[in-house]
């Protein structure tokens, strides 16, 4: 197909070692409305210094629950929202500086959300929806109806059928569909995908998850892959990051992270997974209570005030995301118990274990 | 067995259109006092319809036909004040969204005693102190100082905490569940599994619980009733559901779960297609343009419900012939 083999190769600029994406530093905070008297400028720590990279061709799935930052991420990878401060590098060049302006930066990047109803414009038929995009970008009407028809195919919808149509008549796997062939049509490296299936019914979420990975492998994609659902983001990533309130607080491989989690945060989200097993149900729940509102998040280690094995040093100081804890598989963790220096009576035990 | 605290018999709940929509097309459940049914489908099977039912709660549009007797009461003949005083006293109900079950202008608490003091005539000190009970009994922490809390106050978790309580206010014998943790976030849903479960065993209530998630109906149910295109295809213990289920769509829901037993680069064994329109639903089984063992007979009359095991049955014509072989594909 024409559109594959265009992808990937010509591009691609520092070779298959260098990151498509790495992220440093990205901050954003939300100022919180406050009354008429104003106030002391609370802000939503949505997203609190984080930093990541994604390698050419692979899935890092993000986990957490609302209000981790997740989407927030997302967005400002995206440019949808401004950042506060962070430096974000595609393949190489700075995004949003002379090396790489915004507009051919987002011909690169292309974003599918969770409400696949509200993302697509009533007012376009399924092909003008997909066709948008490259018309924009001064590609013919002709030509662009074209390729939309052959992303159609691609994305299991007939264009005969389903091109006229408008997102109303669609089911909501099907305006998925239409959400990730409008990503493609401006044929980019890299997809980020918030939450694509969460609000597909079961039977639906298998199909669009099949089609994801056979696009990555067609079209050389690179995926950044957004979920609360362990089990969806352990099906399609290669490596795991885990957020919590601002912060990540563990990253690795996903058959590492979800095998042998070494933050009691994933450790708590894996187990609270429903078990599946009729004979075996979970008797006590791994967490008491909601995760803590994210102005004023709690001083030291954010996950301190919900974890069983919180000491002094938790809430006295932050532990940053450590050195690997693996041998050749950069698995790091954000928790003082993995640092024997940090003074956590259960460092050691960490460490023996190890 | 004790007698049957909820017994449905051939309901079917048909919306005026144009078009009309058959949402639900001849279910049967029988439920009896502490036990926890699951009613397990996905968006448009008719599972919240029937819950719906159950407490009257469905527009005049909606034309209801069969028979639906809780604690031995005919609920379709029932008056607008019988009504009133069988919702909260005898069946209660709980909600996706707590936040939008509450009234936004009213403290919980005082939410809570308005209910104990309409429904028991109890003075209003008193229904507070049963809000400050059940708060404690919900485990609300620092439980007397969240009864002045107003919904938006609250986070979601405490909120469905909160809802449980109020639910539970005038000690019915049948709790509804809609769907009461999918809005909430893995380590808040098994909390709430977990304390429902609770609050069940210890009241012995008998709970319908209405979800599309298998792995939640798994942790909290007795039986289990798989729901699809308004009528219920199969219906067995948990247990019997989970391991043996004997529905070609049962199968394709476990099947394609990602996560459980799969690995990461193989693929998952999607159902093919889409749930079908309940408007213009055709003959036959409404599983038969999905599935994968569909026969021509499939689709000419509606199988009937079928014997797979102890308790356990099945609307699938291929458990006619030979009930081993399709037992035998799980």
């Amino acid at each position: 197909m024409t559109l594959a083999s265009d992808s990937g190769g010509a591009r691609d600029r520092g070779g298959p070692a260098q990151p498509l994406l790495s992220v440093r530093g990205l901050v954003k905070h939300f100022p919180v409305k406050t009354g008429v008297f104003g106030g002391a400028g609370r802000v939503v720590r949505a997203v609190d210094h984080i930093a990541f990279e994604v390698s050419k061709r692979e899935t890092l799935g993000i986990v957490g629950e609302s209000g981790c930052g997740k989407s927030t991420t997302a967005r400002l990878l995206m440019h949808i929202i401004a950042r506060d401060a962070g430096e974000i590098l595609f393949d190489g060049e700075k995004v949003g500086a002379r090396e790489l302006d915004l507009s051919s930066y987002r011909r690169q990047v292309q974003m599918v959300f969770q409400d696949s109803h509200a993302s697509l414009n009533p007012r376009l038929t399924v092909e003008d929806t997909v066709a948008f995009g490259p018309r924009v970008h001064g590609v013919s009407r002709s030509t662009a109806l074209r390729q939309a028809h052959d992303l159609l195919n691609r994305v299991g919808l007939e264009p005969a059928r389903f091109g006229g149509r408008y997102p109303h008549e669609l089911s909501g796997g099907q305006r998925q569909r239409v959400n990730i062939a409008r990503a493609l049509a401006l044929q980019p490296r890299l997809l980020i995908l918030d939450e694509p299936v969460s609000a597909l019914d079961k039977s639906v979420e298998a199909q669009v998850l099949n089609l994801l990975l056979d696009l990555k492998d067609e079209f050389g994609l690179t995926y950044l892959f957004i979920s609360h659902d362990l089990n969806v983001v352990r099906y399609m990533s290669d490596r795991v990051m885990v957020m919590y309130l601002g912060k990540a607080v563990e990253v690795g491989p996903s058959d590492v992270i979800l095998k042998d989690p070494r933050h009691p945060y994933t450790t708590a989200l894996l187990a609270s997974m429903p078990s599946m097993d009729p004979d075996n149900r979970t008797e006590e729940a791994p967490l008491f209570g909601d995760p803590p509102n994210p102005i004023d998040p709690p001083p030291g280690c954010r996950f301190h005030t919900r974890c069983k094995f919180a000491a002094p040093v938790c809430s006295a100081r932050e532990p940053g995301l450590g050195a690997d804890l693996g041998d050749d598989l950069v698995h790091r963790v954000a928790c003082h118990m993995a640092d024997p220096s940090s003074g956590h009576p259960g460092a050691v035990a960490a460490m023996e274990r190890a | 067995m004790s007698e049957a605290i909820v017994d449905v018999r051939g309901l079917t709940v048909e919306f005026s259109g144009p078009p009309p929509v058959r949402a639900v097309g001849g279910v049967d459940l029988t439920l009896v006092p502490g036990e926890v049914l699951a009613l397990l489908g996905e968006s448009g099977s008719g599972k919240s319809v029937t819950l719906r039912a159950l407490m009257r709660l469905l527009p005049k549009r909606a034309a209801i036909g069969g028979t639906i007797r809780v604690d031995a009461r005919d609920v379709r003949q029932m008056g607008a004040a019988e009504l009133s005083a069988y919702r909260g006293s005898t069946i209660a109900m709980i909600f996706q969204e707590p936040g939008l079950a509450f009234d936004p202008v009213y403290s919980v608490g005082d939410q809570i005693a308005e209910a104990v003091v309409r429904h028991e005539g109890a003075a209003w000190a008193q229904g507070r102190r049963r809000a400050l009970e059940l708060f404690e009994r919900v485990r609300i922490p620092s439980a007397a100082r969240r009864l002045d809390s107003y919904p938006h106050e609250m986070s979601g978790g405490m909120r469905q905490r909160a809802m449980i309580a109020l639910a539970l206010s005038c000690r019915p014998k049948v709790l509804l569940a809609d769907e009461p943790t999918t809005a909430l976030d893995a380590t808040v849903q098994i909390q709430i599994l977990l304390l429902l479960r609770e609050l069940q065993r210890e009241l012995g209530l008998a709970v319908i619980f209405v979800t599309h998630d298998i792995g939640v109906a798994t942790e909290i149910a007795d039986r289990i009733a798989v729901m699809y295109a308004g009528r219920i295809v199969e219906t067995g213990s948990c247990r019997a559901v989970i391991r043996a289920c004997a529905h070609p769509y049962t199968q394709g829901l476990l099947a394609s779960r990602a996560g459980q037993a799969f690995e990461r680069g193989g693929r998952l064994q999607a159902i093919p297609g889409a749930p079908p329109d309940l408007s213009r639903l055709m003959p036959g089984c409404a599983f038969a343009p999905r599935c994968a063992k569909v026969r021509d007979a499939c689709r000419s009359g509606l199988p009937a419900e079928l014997p797979v095991g102890a308790g356990h049955v099945a609307r699938c014509i291929l458990l006619q012939k030979d009930p081993l072989a399709s037992l035998s594909t799980v």
